[in-house]
């Protein structure tokens, strides 16, 4: 590129944006020189995604300055900042399902020939030549409908690079995308920097950004506090900066393992519907004090399992024992009064009623139970608050107080609102599906704490997780889901997250 | 302070809208908007009308409360209609047949409209759970049938009187009929022509009854639940299946008495003249109520009296009284909006809340 290497892409300085009672971005700093790769990492609510907003034009600083290739700018819209070449790929698609990849492309920037009519052969071949140029393969004429997430990413990077932008914004680009999928991204990313192009990337994962970033830098409480260079610092030293504070691990070494066995399937089998996996001869046991991790690709059954414990689907043979009683036939409400708790992978969809206040929230599964309900009837407001008031205390979820509806909480704190409330019940069982997905470092870290005191106390854990650390970190033992089947059986002391890797995609079968 | 602002401003919005929705609409049709007006309140606030406002609330009252049960977990009953007119129907004919004493023959006839209607909508939960028939559908054609197929039928069956082209069932005797109010409305705003009938007592009941319920019990609690986040609900331990059917029923039982307050305090007979479309009505109050007790007794009232008061228009020749359906239809378009916008501005209010202590917004 043309552009001096000391004249910066962009350059923020002073970038101060309060809302009502709260300071977002407080005099931060940013300086992202041309042609690199920069990642924005912090904690939720650190600032990053207001900062970027502020960045493409959607929010308006109250103080400070911005200067993209040298020059002053001041963006009142989107579409200013699109202009002085800067493009955002935002976290959640912004694709009209129902038309094809070429049309979404296009839209709201078609080229036009005689006129009015859409020159369709151009955009075809704009749209291939940038596809070939950075190696985003996309189909144009595939309905947006038929893609997988991977495949919508690259459609909303190559709209944004249609628009011209030299610089790149991707919110969170990794969040939605399997291992595989990164590494293809990442692909994409190195090829659009060899080409010129500056990218700024929001991202959670301090392993991905030490892989790609040529800089770092780090926001916490909506100031920044360093930039860096991969190669000075390690995912720790990140982790600890966005956090503030010493860090824990998810190691959990000293053994805890009872000989008493909390859950025993065996021969599990439910069948599936068209669109769904049916899992196929399962044997599991879940000692008290022990944590056993299931790895394995979503959609690999996982799901099933987890409601055939639960209740919600029955098995078509096999037996599943809860302490030794046979729960096969009970109905969910039986099985979780007997002592089975729930983390879900969903929390919106499986784990709160987000229009309801925080202590309706907290009797959620125990709608029956004390101290919630007396006589296994009577709702007892009082004591359902004075016992939400507490689980707030203990498990620090953030709230001004125990009416707010769940909606307005972060969701770092409606998780920790959920573990909570499942580990402050009687529970022999948890199973904990993705229990700290989306949120940020330092109620992770809450999470496993909490995770780890169950276990310790007796509590037979089954965690579900996409998080490979996480997995190896905490499990006492790990086994594999693959197409419905428990396929290996590792020792997360030895196993790495690429010996995982292998089992989980079937390409290594046995331990 | 703020917060009580919020709960009054959409109603009171949406009655200024009205009104001026109504003037334009009035001066359109070469009516006298103020005349108008003053000949409805001044009409709407003789104590005869506000006795029959009353009245006419009752039912109103109950059939929205019907429906508010069903629409707290997101069903759709709109078999209410249905529902009252069957059973009703069983009700007076069980009134004219048993003769028992006085409060335990009222107690019967009560508890026989409650059995039906809830039968009558237990089975349009029974086909969803079981076929997976939507109960709206279910509803619509259970409508039809409780109306055009059972009440014809048996009244050939039970081949009753048959006065001129008004075919009756025979007369609940004394014994079965609720005790009026006259004693205390006369109190109140003076004597009037029209009794004042007792089922209002009742309708109070039912009303506290099903706030309880909703608020209170952990029955009330799996309905809403599943109303708001079905996965969540099943996940919790609630039965989708089970509550359904509960939901139907409990709709059902309280849609069985909207009939009751005409039946007992006035016509003590089932005929054909007997009055229809108060299960739809029920609707609109359940919804202006937000399906609230409190808030549906306001609005059962609102519509009672719009539909009372609006009669002088005819009379006295200012419009048609089809110019009420247009004020109450703008009030329920103009409740709707106010209160999107409420909720949209109260959602914002408490993120904000709640963002202040985690320290940034993201």
């Amino acid at each position: 590129m043309a552009e001096s290497a000391v004249v910066p892409a962009v350059l923020l300085e002073g970038i101060t944006k309060r809302f009502p009672g709260v300071v977002a971005n407080d005099e931060v700093e940013l300086r992202v020189e041309s042609g690199e790769i920069h990642a924005i990492a912090g904690e939720n609510g650190a600032g990053k995604s207001t900062l970027m907003k502020i960045l493409y034009g959607m929010q308006k600083p109250d103080e400070g300055t911005m200067t993209v290739n040298g020059l002053m700018v001041d963006f009142s819209s989107p579409t200013a900042a699109i202009e002085a070449g800067i493009g955002m790929v935002h976290q959640h698609f912004m694709l009209a399902d129902n038309f094809t990849v070429l049309e979404n492309i296009i839209l709201g920037a078609e080229p036009m020939s005689g006129g009015d009519r859409i020159d369709f052969a151009e955009a075809r071949r704009r749209i291939l030549e940038i596809s070939e140029t950075y190696g985003l393969t996309v189909d144009p004429d595939a309905l947006v409908e038929t893609l997988g997430v991977g495949e919508r990413q690259r459609v909303e990077i190559i709209k944004v690079l249609y628009r011209g932008a030299k610089i790149l914004i991707l919110d969170e680009p990794t969040a939605v995308l399997v291992p595989q999928e990164v590494e293809a991204l990442f692909h994409n990313m190195r090829d659009l920097k060899s080409e010129g192009h500056t990218i700024l990337f929001i991202d959670h994962k301090l392993d991905e950004v030490l892989e790609i970033a040529d800089s770092i830098t780090v926001l916490r409480r909506g100031r920044t506090v360093v930039t860096v260079k991969p190669e000075d610092v390690t995912a720790r030293d990140l982790a600890e900066l966005m956090v503030g504070s010493e860090l824990p691990t998810p190691e959990t070494r000293e053994s805890t393992v009872r000989d008493d066995v909390v859950l025993e399937i065996s021969g599990l089998t439910v069948e599936g519907s068209e669109t769904e996996v049916s899992i196929t001869n399962i044997d599991l046991s879940v000692h008290a004090g022990e944590i056993v991790g299931i790895a394995g690709v979503e959609g690999n059954g996982q799901q099933e399992l987890v409601e055939a414990l639960l209740g919600i689907r029955h098995a078509s043979s096999g037996s599943i024992h809860l302490d030794g009683e046979d729960i096969g036939h009970w109905k969910v409400r039986r099985i979780r009064e007997a002592g089975v708790g729930y983390i879900p992978e969903d929390r919106h969809r499986r784990g709160l009623l987000l229009d309801a206040p925080l202590w309706e929230n907290n009797m959620l599964g125990r709608q029956q139970q004390e101290p919630f309900v007396k006589h296994g009837f009577w709702i007892d407001p009082k004591a359902a608050r004075a016992h939400t008031e507490d689980l707030i205390d203990r498990f620090d979820v953030r709230t001004p107080n125990v009416e707010v509806p769940a909606h307005a909480l972060s969701g770092g704190n409606q998780q920790k609102l959920i573990v909570g409330r499942e580990l402050s019940a009687d529970i022999k069982l948890l199973i904990a599906a993705h229990p700290t997905r989306g949120i940020d470092v330092g109620a992770q870290a809450a999470v496993w704490d909490e995770l780890r005191a169950a276990r310790a106390a007796g509590m037979g854990i089954i965690l579900i997780s996409a998080d490979l650390d996480e997995l190896i970190g905490l499990s006492d033992r790990i086994r594999v889901m693959l197409r419905g089947q428990l396929v290996a059986q590792l020792d997360p002391s030895e196993v790495t997250p690429r010996d995982l890797g292998s089992y989980m995609t079937g390409a290594r079968t046995t331990a | 302070m703020k917060s009580r602002l919020l709960v009054l401003a959409p109603p009171v919005a949406s009655l200024i809208m009205a009104f001026v929705i109504s003037s334009i609409v009035l001066l359109i049709s070469g009516a006298n908007p103020l005349t108008a007006f003053s000949n409805i309140i001044e009409f709407g606030f003789r104590p005869n009308t506000l006795v029959e406002t009353l009245n006419w609330s009752t039912p109103l009252y109950l059939s929205a409360i019907a429906v508010a049960i069903g629409f707290r977990m997101n069903l759709f009953n709109i078999g209410v209609e249905g529902q009252y007119i069957i059973a009703a129907f069983m009700a007076a004919q069980v009134g004219h047949v048993v003769s028992l004493p006085p409060v335990l023959h009222v107690s019967v006839i009560i508890i026989t409209a409650m059995v039906v209607g809830g039968f009558w909508a237990g089975l349009a939960g029974l086909l969803k759970v079981t076929r997976n028939i939507n109960e709206v559908i279910s509803t619509i054609m259970l409508n039809s049938i409780a109306v055009g197929g059972v009440v014809s039928y048996l009244l050939g069956v039970w081949d009753v009187p048959d006065p001129g082209l008004d075919t009756a069932l025979g007369d609940i005797p004394p014994s079965g009929q609720f005790p009026s109010l006259n004693w205390l409305s006369d109190a109140v705003v003076g004597e009037t022509r029209s009794d004042t009938w007792g089922f209002v007592v009742i309708a109070i009941v039912v009303g506290f009854a099903y706030h309880y319920m909703i608020n209170r019990t952990s029955l009330g609690y799996d309905l809403r639940a599943t109303g708001a986040n079905p996965s969540a609900a099943e996940a919790s331990g609630v039965d989708p299946k089970r509550t359904i059917v509960i939901a139907m029923v409990l709709s059902g039982m309280v849609a069985g008495l909207v009939g009751l307050p005409e039946l007992l305090g006035a016509s003590h007979s089932y005929s054909l003249r007997f009055t229809q479309g108060l299960g739809f009505g029920g609707i609109a109050v359940a919804l202006l109520g937000r399906n609230h007790a409190g808030g549906i007794a306001i609005a059962a009232l609102l519509f009672g009296w719009l539909g009372r008061a609006s009669g002088v228009l005819e009379v006295r020749g200012d419009a048609p009284r089809e110019i009420i359906s247009i004020i109450t239809g703008v009030i329920m378009l103009s409740v709707v909006v106010a209160y999107a916008i409420a909720e949209r501005y109260k959602r914002i209010e408490e993120a904000k809340a709640a963002a202040s202590l985690t320290g940034a917004e993201s």
